[in-house]
C-alpha cells in the first residue's frame, strides 16, 4: 500500500480559529464576545448609575466648571496667573508646577543616584561606608516625613526677611525664600541666542568631526579648548556687538517682602530636595545592582589595557550596566513624579494641591476633577517610560545586542 | 470559570446596586443607632477632643442635640473628623449625615454640591491674625505681606478679592490642614495669619505665646456657619433645622437646662407646644413628642451651649455680638415653634 502525499488541510480557518479561541476553538471565541459586551455593558451601567444619584441629589456635573473663575490665588506660578483667571488656568498653573518638580527632582536624583551607587562600590572604605549608611537611613524613612524635615528644618533655620542673609547685597536669603535679580532682556538677547546655538552646534560638529578622524586616520585632536573658546566667545562677541543681552533688576526689602528680582520659595527647595534625595537612595541600589551585574572579568580586562578605575568604568562596565538599570530607573523617575503629589501637606502648589485640593472644594465635582487628575499622571508616566523605552532602544542598538 | 462568573456577579451586583434611597436619613440612622457627625479636626470652642477623646465645641453641641433628639442620649454619635477638603464628599458619599463643621453658608455650596444648609450656628466674618513686633494697626497697611491660609475655603477667595479691591499685593501660602497652617505662621514663613475671627481666637490659644499675636479690627467678609444635609430628604432637612432652632427657642423662652424639668410642667401655653404638652408638633417632624426636652436636657439652650464653648465660660471668651438674641442686639432668630 502506497502513501499517498496529501496536501495539508486548508491552514488559514485553523490558524484563525487558534487565533481567536485558543484551544477551544469557536466556543472560545463565543466565550470572548458574551464577555466583552458584558463588561462594555457593565462600564455603561456605572457610568449611568453614577450620573443618575449626583442628578437625584442635584450636585452639578460636566466640565462646564473649567470656565469658571478661580477666585484665588498661588504662591509660584510659571506662566502669568491671577484670581480673576478661569479653572483651566489653575489647572495648568498646578500642571507646570508639577513638571517643574519632576524634571529638577529626577536630574538630581540621577546625579546623586549615581554618586551613591558608585560609591558603594568604591574600594574607599570610609566612601562605600557612608554611601551605605544614606542608603539605609532613607531609604527606611517615609518620604512625607522627609520632606516635612527638609521644610521645617530648612525655615526654622532661616531668619526673616528683615534680617535676610545677603550676598554682594543682590542675593537675599530669608524663610520667605531666595531673592536673585531678575534678568530683563534687552535689545541684545536675540543675536546673544543666536550665538549660543551656533556655538553649540559648531561645538558638536567639531566633535563629530573629531571622532571621525580618530576612528578613521587614528588622528587624536583635543577639542576642548576650540570648544570653550567657541562656547564663550562667540556670545561675548555678540555681546561687544549688539549690546548686553539682559539687564538686572535687583531687589530691594520693602515694607514686608521683597519688591523685584524671582523668588525661589522655600516649599520649592524643600520639597525638589526632599524627593531628590529620597529617590536617589533608590537609584543608587539600581545601580549598584546594575554594575555588579557585569562580569568582573570586564573590569579586569579594562585594567590589563592599561585604563584607570575610573575610566573602566565609564567606557566599559557602565554602558553594560545601563541595560539592566534602565527598566528599575524608570520606575524610580515615576515614582518621584508621583511623590511629588505630597507637595500639599507643605503648601506648594502643585498639580494636586490646587486642581484635585482646592478647586475640588470649591466646586464639589469630585468625579470629573479626580478623573483628569488620575489621566494627567497616567499620561506623565507613559510619556515618562515611552522616552525611556526608546532610550534603552537606542543603547540596545549601540551595543548591539 | 466557576471563580471567574462568581466575581463577575459581585462586581455586576456593585455596579447595578443604586445608592440607598436618600430620602430615609432617619430611617438609616435609627437602624444605625448611631449618628454619624462630620466635624473639624480639631479647632477648639467649635470641634475638638480633648485628651481622652471626648469632643466638646459648639458644633458637637449641635449634633448631640440631634442625636438626643432621635435617640435619647447624647452620646449615641459616631465624629468623623474631616479636613476642608474632604468635608464636602464625605457628605456626599453618604459617610456623614450631617456636617456640623463651622462651614460657611454660600449659594454655591447650597447649589452644585447637592447639600443644603439648615441655619446659622455662629454668625462670623473673616479676619487676619499678625505679630504684635509688626506694629501694624489695620489690615489696609498689608502690602506685599505674605500670607498663610487654609486651603479649600472661602478664605482664600474672600482674601484675593480684598487685596484685588485694595490694590495690594500679596503672597498666599495655602495649606492642606489648619495645623500646618497655624505652624508655618508661628515659624515665621508669612506675616498673617487669616481666617474666620472665631477660628482665630481659637488658633491663637494654642500657639507659644498667644499674648504677641493681635487680631486686626477688619472684618472683611460674611461667613454665616451653620449644618449641612444632603438635598433630597426633606424630613431630615427639617429635623436638623428644627432642632437647632429650638435650641435658639429655648433660650428666648427662657428654658435652660437647670430648669427644663419645672418648665415642662408649666401652663403657658407656648411652653406647653414646644414640651408636646399640647399638641404632636415633635410626632409632625418625625420624633418623639417630648424631642424639645430632650436637646435642652442633654446640650442647654443656645446661649448655655454658646456660652460653654465660646463665650464668657470658656478660655476664648468670644462676646456674644452678632450671635445674641434678636430682641437682645444680635441677629439670632428661630422661627416660633408651633
Amino acid at each position: 500500500m502506497s502513501i499517498e502525499a496529501r496536501s495539508p488541510p486548508p491552514q488559514f480557518v485553523f490558524r484563525l480559529k487558534r487565533a481567536l479561541g485558543g484551544r477551544s476553538g469557536w466556543s472560545g471565541v463565543a466565550l470572548q464576545i458574551v464577555f466583552v459586551i458584558a463588561l462594555v455593558w457593565m462600564g455603561y451601567e456605572i457610568v449611568a448609575n453614577a450620573r443618575a444619584n449626583l442628578e437625584a441629589q442635584r450636585i452639578t456635573s460636566g466640565f462646564g466648571f473649567l470656565n469658571n473663575t478661580a477666585g484665588f490665588d498661588v504662591s509660584q506660578s510659571l506662566i502669568p496667573y491671577s484670581g480673576s483667571d478661569t479653572y483651566t488656568r489653575v489647572f495648568l498653573v498646578g500642571l507646570l508646577n508639577t513638571f517643574l518638580v519632576s524634571i529638577i527632582g529626577i536630574f538630581f536624583a540621577t546625579v546623586i543616584g549615581f554618586a551613591v551607587g558608585l560609591g558603594r562600590l568604591s574600594p574607599n572604605w570610609l566612601l562605600s561606608r557612608v554611601a551605605g549608611a544614606y542608603v539605609e537611613l532613607v531609604r527606611n524613612l517615609p518620604v512625607l516625613f522627609q520632606i516635612l524635615f527638609w521644610y521645617l528644618a530648612v525655615l526654622a533655620a532661616l531668619p526673616g526677611p528683615r534680617q535676610s542673609i545677603a550676598l554682594f547685597n543682590s542675593f537675599f536669603l530669608s524663610n520667605r525664600g531666595l531673592v536673585i535679580p531678575r534678568a530683563i532682556p534687552e535689545p541684545g538677547w536675540e543675536p546673544f541666542l543666536v550665538a549660543v546655538v551656533v556655538a553649540v552646534a559648531a561645538a558638536l560638529a567639531l566633535r563629530a568631526y573629531a571622532r571621525r578622524q580618530l576612528f578613521e586616520k587614528g588622528r587624536a585632536i583635543t577639542i576642548w579648548p576650540y570648544v570653550i573658546g567657541l562656547l564663550i566667545g562667540l556670545p561675548f562677541v555678540s555681546g561687544l556687538i549688539f549690546g548686553a543681552p539682559v539687564a538686572f533688576e535687583v531687589p530691594q526689602l520693602k515694607g514686608f517682602n521683597f519688591a523685584g528680582g524671582t523668588r525661589v520659595i522655600p516649599e520649592f527647595v524643600a520639597l525638589t530636595v526632599g524627593l531628590s534625595t529620597y529617590t536617589a537612595a533608590f537609584i543608587g541600589e539600581v545601580v549598584r545592582a546594575g554594575i555588579q551585574s557585569v562580569h568582573k572579568g570586564q573590569m579586569e580586562a579594562g585594567a590589563s589595557l592599561g585604563l584607570s578605575r575610573g575610566a573602566t568604568l565609564r567606557l566599559i562596565v557602565v554602558p553594560q550596566a545601563m541595560r539592566v538599570i534602565l527598566p528599575p530607573l524608570t520606575n524610580q523617575y515615576l515614582n518621584l513624579t508621583k511623590n511629588s503629589s505630597l507637595a500639599v501637606a507643605i503648601g506648594y502648589p502643585d498639580l494636586v494641591s490646587v486642581f484635585a485640593g482646592t478647586t475640588l472644594s470649591q466646586t464639589g465635582q469630585a468625579i470629573e476633577i479626580i478623573a483628569i487628575t488620575m489621566g494627567v499622571y497616567l499620561l506623565l508616566s507613559l510619556v515618562t517610560s515611552a522616552i525611556m523605552s526608546f532610550y534603552s532602544w537606542r543603547l540596545s542598538r549601540s551595543l548591539a545586542q | 470559570m466557576k471563580r471567574v462568573s462568581l466575581l463577575f456577579t459581585l462586581a455586576a451586583a456593585a455596579a447595578f446596586s443604586a445608592q440607598a434611597a436618600s430620602a430615609e436619613t432617619l430611617k438609616t440612622v435609627k437602624d444605625r443607632g448611631l449618628l454619624s457627625c462630620g466635624v473639624s479636626q480639631g479647632l477648639p470652642g467649635f470641634s475638638s477632643p480633648d485628651d481622652k477623646g471626648n469632643w466638646t465645641g459648639l458644633d458637637v453641641d449641635v449634633c448631640r442635640a440631634i442625636a438626643a433628639a432621635i435617640f435619647d442620649d447624647p452620646s449615641k454619635i459616631k465624629f468623623v473628623p474631616l479636613s476642608a477638603k474632604d468635608r464636602f464628599t464625605a457628605l456626599q458619599s453618604g459617610e456623614i449625615d450631617v456636617l456640623s463643621r463651622n462651614t460657611t453658608w454660600t449659594l454655591s455650596r447650597d447649589t452644585s454640591l447637592g447639600a443644603n444648609f439648615t441655619g446659622v450656628t455662629y454668625y462670623d466674618g473673616q479676619g487676619f491674625l499678625v505679630k504684635k513686633s509688626l506694629k501694624v494697626n489695620s489690615a489696609l497697611e498689608l502690602n506685599s505681606a505674605s500670607v498663610c491660609v487654609q486651603t479649600g475655603t472661602t478664605t482664600e477667595q474672600n482674601l484675593a478679592d480684598y487685596f484685588k479691591g485694595n490694590n495690594m499685593k500679596y503672597e498666599v501660602i495655602a495649606f492642606a490642614g489648619a495645623d500646618e497652617t497655624v505652624k508655618a505662621y508661628e515659624s515665621g514663613r508669612c506675616d498673617v495669619f487669616t481666617s474666620d475671627v472665631s477660628q482665630l481666637y481659637a488658633e491663637r490659644l494654642k500657639l507659644a505665646n498667644p499674648a504677641d499675636h493681635v487680631v486686626l479690627p477688619e472684618v472683611i467678609s460674611k461667613e454665616p456657619l451653620g449644618p449641612m444635609v444632603r438635598h433630597g430628604d426633606d424630613q431630615w432637612f427639617d429635623i436638623v433645622k428644627w432642632v437647632l432652632f429650638a435650641m435658639v427657642d429655648a433660650e428666648e423662652m427662657g428654658v435652660t437646662q437647670k430648669n427644663v424639668d419645672e418648665m415642662a410642667k408649666s401652663d403657658k401655653p407656648d411652653l406647653k407646644r414646644a414640651f408636646g404638652t399640647d399638641g404632636n408638633l415633635g410626632e409632625q417632624l418625625g420624633l418623639t413628642k417630648d424631642w424639645f426636652y430632650r436637646i435642652i436636657k442633654a446640650v442647654g439652650n443656645y446661649g448655655e451651649a454658646y456660652d460653654r464653648n465660646v463665650g464668657s465660660g470658656s478660655k476664648l471668651q468670644i462676646a456674644r455680638g452678632l450671635n445674641q438674641l434678636w430682641n437682645k442686639g444680635g441677629i439670632q432668630y428661630a422661627p416660633p415653634i408651633r
